[in-house]
Parts: C-alpha cells; structure tokens; sequence
C-alpha cells in the first residue's frame, strides 16, 4: 500500500505546528486517496509524541529516537528518512518549509531522484493526461504554489517519480484535531540500522534560540505596508496606527526588499500567513505571493493612491489616497471617537 | 596551510522583485524580456563570503560556475570585477527546461569535471523560484555534507570549516569537514563593489559564443591575453547522463500556469475626506473590530 508520509518537526519537545497543519492535510489526502496517513519523527527522547499525533488520524508512527538525534542535523536526518522511504515507498511526502525542511527536502528528493515542490499554498488530488504519450495519470498531487516572484500560480505534478514531494510553509495549510480517539500503531526505528557514525560529521558547536521578537502571525490587526509607503520614515505612521489601534506592523516582500522594514514582518508566500480580524493594506498593489499570506483576513482595508491597484478587489474598503493623509486621520478619529 | 579552491554557484536571474507594468503582455502572461537580467542577490552574499575566504586564505582561488544562457557569462565577469580567479559558464540546449533536480545533476556533472574543490558556495535561493533546492541537491549528487541558512564563515582551519547559521528563531554554529557545500542567506553582508582595476583589466574578457561577432584585432588580443577567455562548456564537455538533464531529466512537470485573478468582492469606495475616513472609524469602533 502507497502511503502519505509526514515528516514531523520537533520543537522544543513538542510537535511543531507546521507538522501538525500538514497532518490535517494528509488526513484529508489520504481519505480521498483510500490510503494510510503515517507520520516519521526523529529526534531524542519522543516518548510522549505519538500521542500527540494519534488525533490528527494518524494510523502509522515511525519513531527514531536517539540520543544523536536531539538537534536536527541534514546527514542523519537525510539517511534515515531516504531509507525509511525506500522500505515504505510512499506515494505523497510532505514537509514544512521550514529551515529543517527546506535543508531536508531536497537532500532527500535527490537521493530518491523524485520531484520535489517548495512552498506549496494548495494540495488537491486529480487527474492528468500526457498527450504526447497518451497516457493517462489517475490521483496525482497537485502542488501548486505562486512562481516568478509571485507573478503567477504554478500547478506542479510529479507524473512518474514517487514519492510526489512537497513543503508547505507554517501557517498556511490549518490545524484540525481529526478524531480524539483515533488508534494508530508505534513502530520503533533501530536506529543503528538507519545511520553511521559518519553521518554525524557536522557537529553543533553553539546555539542560542531568540524567540521572535515580533508576534505578527497571532496579532488579530495588521498594520502592513508595501513598496508605495515610500520610505522607512513613513513607515513610522504605520507604527503609530498599530500603537493606537492595538496592532503589529507587517510588510509586502516589495518593502522588506526596498529595506524599509526586517524580514521578520515580511508576509506572504515567502514570508508569514496571517489571518487576523482586521488587515489594513497601505500602498501594497497586492502581487499574489502577497495576497496569499493575508486574503483569509476577516475585513480588508486597501488604502493606495492607485484606485487600480490589484489588492483593491479583494478589499472591502479601498480609500484612494496619499497614507501621509489618511493614516494620521484614521488616527485622529479613532482617538476622538473611543473612550 | 595552503590556499582553498572555492566554486561558487551562480544565477543570472530575472529581477522580479520590479515587475512594472509592462512586464505583463496583454495576455496576462509574463513578459521575461522586459525584466532586467541580474546576478541572483543571495549568490551575490555567497560571493561575499568566498571573497572574504580567499582574503583570509592566501593562495585561495575562486572559480563561479553558472548555467543559463549564453548572455549569462555577464555574472561571470561582475565576478572577475569583484576578485574571483576563474569562471566558467555551462550551456547548452539539452540543459533547457530543467527542474531543481536536474540543475542539479548538471552542475554536479560540471564540478565533477572541475574535480578539485574544498568549499562549493551559493546562495540559499534564487528569486525566480524562490526553491532553496538546488545547493542541498548538488551537495547530494556530490556526497558531501551541507551547511546551509548561513550568514558568516567564522573560519577555515586545519580542514574544517565553522559556520554561522541563521534560523527561524536564532543562530547555530556549527562546524563540518571539508570538503562540503554552504548556502548563504540574504542576511548575510552584501558583495564588496567592483574593483577598478580589475574592471579594467576583465572589461574585454568574454566566452567563446560572445566573440563570434568581434572583430580580428579582438580575437587577437584574447590569443594574447588568455586570462580574458571565460570557459564555456557545452553538454560534450561534461560526462553524464543525458537523460537526467533537461526537460526529460525532470521529475516535476508544469501542468499549467495560472495568471492571477481575485475573486473580487463587493468594494465600498471611499476618498481622503474627513468625513468619510471619521464614518469608517466609526463603524469598526460599533462592530468591534478595533477598540
């Protein structure tokens, strides 16, 4: 039987979130599919992680726990998962594209010589026709994801190459619990069997976790700014707007590129998911990688001097105007009519 | 200890992050001839990086190796302008249509050729594709080790190699043997400028498909100056596998490409107007979305 296998992260101790949105994914894949849902998680010290999967409907967990294994390392990782597929011949691989899964992934498509798709936004099960072959390809995974800077949206499919290989990044896919009850089965990796000693080569000689200072992913308002906001200056209006309202101030790619903001507030495809109360977009044109990290925003303000701009017609408010007028009158007004 | 031979990966690149207005065709689709071609800004940090290397490391070469077209022997010399030794560009039609994984058979083929190396360097990932594959993948096909999300080489010494890592939520360093591969993340310093004098001295270099239009009095000063010829390899030059280049060498198929269209909604319109901005402040104080 061709399985779904979900390559879970360990945090600290705990599953993921990333791992657990791509559980509720695979849980729907592999309905759809008739096939298992199996889960690999590797690391130190797991005991209590299979019972934190089971709910997700997770029938198979494969478990290498080793005290080597604690920290994430792309050799060990790599030979046990390339071996692990190799005995189980999944038909679907998924990961988070994440810094573990982003160095993972492609080691391990290498290995195997299968396609492997970064960053997926959508997963869906069709069909697919090769007429220059006439061949006809039933229940493949579409993995499609925005391309060329987020100019387009690409469908991808892996014809003849199992496993068909995906990361989806956190944030993106939700996280449901699948049935409380759920009854899978443990199955212990030997280790041993699965690595050698010289797969540890690269060794960890220091490392400091900072949690992120910014907390934009669970903020329900975002302030955000694109490109048009002009200069890092302006973006201090921004900054204000948030102070006021209770928000965070995110970032289009455009802006974090043009140096106005970090990184940390990028959202987007390349960036963060969010799906906050209330979104307001100032001069952000809206290009899709843009626009699929924030279009589940419950209300949607596009404040942009361009009345064409493309965010606008997913927005219910669009003001067409200059963010140095409007913002500070948003900011008045919200001041003179609250208590 | 003795100088390092470093190969750095790299790609010339659309610059999506400017796509203007004209660089979609009417059609809807993208118009790559209208967006400028650049060198991949992280390859750009990863070049940094080995410079910095070859700085600390006499005796230390740098050779850049790229695949693409023909015009793409333009990042070779913006390397050659910045102090690399060497760069060499691979081309050919049966590399065309290639997936990450058959990008990465392809350079792994032309590494293989070049067959000495301590360190390979690249940047995490390029902005067409924004994949991060292609260096976990040739590290791969090379059985070597990989560290990648770097920010800084702490050090080279004595065959091993100490690394800054960048993470989601904070740093790891970490140490490898040599040989190994190292991606290099835009966090990392920005590349050094062009040196005059080597600008000077590369302005005429070029590849051999450049040359076919130039002049004798040209061809006559490469023959001279042989440092102003950049490699270029075709498929015959490397030894490989043809079926795992190209098109038919990848495991990923484009089943289509959509252009972007949102699913419009019903807009309210409003203006800079006090009264209109003072009204919608209102109502997202009476329905509670913010206060």
């Amino acid at each position: 039987m061709n399985n779904i296998i979900v390559y879970c992260e360990i945090d600290e101790g705990k599953v993921a979130d990333v791992s657990f949105e791509l559980l509720t994914k695979g849980r729907k894949l592999a309905s759809d599919l008739k096939c298992k849902l199996e889960a690999l998680v590797i690391g130190s010290k797991l005991d209590s992680i299979p019972q934190q999967l089971f709910p997700f409907g997770v029938d198979t967990v494969y478990i290498a726990d080793d005290a080597r294994l604690e920290h994430y390392s792309s050799l060990p990782h790599t030979a046990i998962t390339v071996k692990l597929f190799q005995e189980q011949n999944p038909q679907i691989a998924l990961m988070g594209a994440t810094t573990i899964g982003r160095d993972l992934g492609p080691r391990v498509s290498s290995a195997l010589r299968s396609g492997l798709t970064a960053d997926c936004t959508s997963l869906e099960i069709g069909d697919h026709e090769e007429k220059r072959l006439n061949k006809e390809y039933k229940n493949l995974l579409y993995q499609i994801r925005p391309a060329f800077g987020g100019n387009i949206i690409a469908t991808i499919i892996n014809p003849d190459c199992r496993p068909q290989m995906a990361t989806v990044r956190e944030g993106v896919m939700k996280k449901e619990i699948f049935d409380m009850a759920y009854k899978g089965k443990l199955e212990k990796l030997d280790v041993g069997k699965y690595v050698s000693d010289t797969d540890f080569v690269v060794k960890i000689i220091e490392r400091h976790m900072e949690k992120s200072k910014v907390n934009i992913k669970n903020s329900s308002i975002i302030i955000a700014g694109g490109y048009g906001v002009g200069s890092k200056e302006n973006f201090q209006l921004l900054y204000d707007l948030a102070a006021v309202i209770g928000g965070e101030v995110g970032a289009s790619r455009a802006a974090v590129d043009a140096g106005y903001v970090d990184h940390d507030r990028q959202i987007g495809q390349t960036g963060i998911t969010v799906r906050p109360k209330l979104y307001i977009a100032c001069g952000i044109s809206g290009q899709i990688q843009h626009i699929a990290g924030m279009q589940e925003s419950s209300m949607i303000i596009s404040i942009n001097n361009d009345p064409n701009a493309p965010i606008n017609s997913i927005a219910d408010y669009v003001i067409t105007g200059n963010i140095e007028d409007i913002v500070p009158k948003m900011i008045k007004y919200y001041k003179q009519n609250s208590k | 200890m003795n100088g390092l031979k470093i190969i750095v990966l790299a790609k010339q690149v659309p610059d999506t992050r400017n796509v203007g207005k004209d660089a979609m065709k009417a059609d809807g689709t993208v118009n790559r001839a209208a967006l400028p071609a650049i060198f991949n800004p992280e390859d750009l940090n990863a070049l940094e990086q080995a410079l910095r290397i070859k700085d600390n490391n006499p005796g230390t070469t740098i050779t850049i190796l790229t695949m693409g077209p023909v015009r793409a022997a333009e990042i070779l010399r913006e390397g050659l302008f910045r102090g690399t030794d060497d760069g060499i560009l691979l081309t050919d039609r049966a590399f065309a249509g290639a997936d990450t994984l058959a990008t990465s058979y392809a350079l792994s083929c032309a590494i293989n050729k070049i067959k000495e190396f301590d360190i390979i360097i690249c940047g995490r990932q390029a902005i067409d594709g924004d994949t991060a594959q292609v260096g976990p993948q040739v590290a791969q096909k090379l059985n070597i080790p990989q560290i990648t999300y770097a920010e800084e080489v702490i050090s080279v010494k004595g065959k091993k190699i100490r690394v800054k890592r960048r993470l989601e939520r904070g740093v790891e360093i970490v140490e490898g043997p040599l040989p190994i591969l190292i991606t290099v993340n835009s966090s990392a310093p920005d590349c050094r400028p062009r040196n005059s004098k080597l600008l000077m001295k590369y302005k005429h270099s070029s590849t051999v498909s450049e040359r076919q239009e130039k002049s004798e009095d040209y061809i006559t000063m490469i023959n001279e100056r042989p440092y102003l010829n950049i490699k270029e390899w075709s498929v015959n030059d490397v030894e490989c596998d043809r079926e795992q280049l190209g098109l038919n060498g990848s495991p990923t198929k484009v089943k289509k490409i959509d252009n972007i269209v949102f699913q419009a909604k019903e807009s309210m319109h409003l203006t800079n107007n006090d009264r209109e901005i003072e009204d919608l402040m209102k109502e997202l104080l009476a329905n509670h979305t913010i206060g």
